[in-house]
């Protein structure tokens, strides 16, 4: 597959629009549809598409293997981090309201660090799975 | 036209189903069920529900297939036939079919507004949501602030599922590397204990 030009040059064409969507579909998951969990499945998908047409060695130069298996427990520690916040500021666990100056944009800044957590952790998960699958020997 | 267009697409899946009953080379089944998430993305997009649409298009057709994929790569990709011809797997199938189709006769027509559980919390979420979270999007603040535990739950479960998936892959093959080091009869007794 590795000699195939048209698929190397078009899969060299779409991955930087995926990565765009799904930054896209995170950060604009407050206005419209989408949200942590789709942008991280789509930010997974490209790594793996890169990885099947280019081969294991040139995505783990991307996506180092050591890093996307640190950020498996980081997005659930961001995102346990957040409600622990709120219990910090004086509120109960995962209530955002006391995170800024007034509830409503404690609850915006709340929303945007649980949905991180929720996008490190699917991505990373997803890409790690699909590693742990091509190493494995027959 | 939108209830055409889900017939059509329902009627689809529906051959596709029998396509994938009926295919016994593995490699078949993957494909055929990377078809079916997608025409299951486009009735969930009919029926406006495009997060949802989102999630089986790119997990359902795209990540899973490809893990599928990497799981045939490890196994036989023909399915054995079976020795006696299924009748009791067929007979729960349509056990549970026969029990959901009528469970779907007590449910309120589809789409109307005043069903039960659009009365429960969906007003106020709906009413409050740009108020109290500054978030237009009723989906988004309801999975990340009004919901906020449940998603913390399926964020654990993922990270669970993505650890022990690892283990079993993983652990596996280190463990077979320690077998031909140590030769046979220490490495079974181990795996006895």
């Amino acid at each position: 597959m590795k000699t195939d030009l048209v698929l190397r040059v078009g899969v060299k064409l779409i991955l930087p629009f995926m990565l765009l969507f799904a930054l896209y579909v995170q950060f604009h998951g407050e206005l419209g549809p989408g949200g942590g969990f789709q942008a991280g499945v789509i930010a997974a998908g490209m790594i793996i598409l890169y990885a099947l047409v280019f081969g294991l060695t040139a995505a783990k130069r991307v996506a180092p293997q050591a890093i996307v298996e640190r950020m498996i427990p980081l997005g659930v520690l961001i995102y346990a981090g957040t409600g622990l916040a709120g219990l910090l500021t004086g509120a109960n666990f995962l209530d955002y309201s006391r995170l800024a100056h007034d509830p409503p944009h404690g609850h915006e800044y709340g929303i945007f660090a649980v949905e991180l957590g929720v996008l490190i952790t699917v991505s990373s998960t997803m890409v790690a799975i699909f590693y742990a699958f091509v190493e494995r020997r027959r | 036209m939108e209830a055409s267009i889900n017939m059509v697409l329902l009627t689809l899946m529906a051959i596709v189903v029998i396509g994938i009953v009926r295919q016994r080379n593995m490699f078949g089944v993957v494909v055929l069920a990377g078809i079916y998430s997608f025409l299951m993305a486009s009735v969930l997009i009919v029926l406006d529900a495009v997060d949802v649409a989102m999630t089986e298009a790119s997990v359902g057709a795209g990540v899973s297939t490809v893990f599928l994929l990497a799981a045939l790569h490890h196994t036989k990709s023909l399915e054995q036939r079976p020795k006696t011809p299924p009748l009791l797997p067929l007979l729960v199938v349509l056990g549970v079919g026969a029990v959901l189709v009528w469970g779907t006769i007590g449910l309120s027509p589809f789409g109307t507004p005043d069903a039960i559980i659009h009365k429960h919390v969906a007003p106020k979420y709906l009413a409050d949501s740009i108020k109290e979270t500054m978030v237009p999007n009723v989906v988004t603040s309801v999975l990340a602030d009004y919901r906020g535990y449940d998603t913390l739950g399926e964020t654990t479960v993922i990270f669970t599922a993505g650890i022990g998936v690892m283990l079993l892959l993983r652990g596996a093959s280190r463990r077979r590397t320690k077998k031909t080091e140590r030769g046979d009869g220490k490495a079974r007794g181990e795996q006895a204990a």
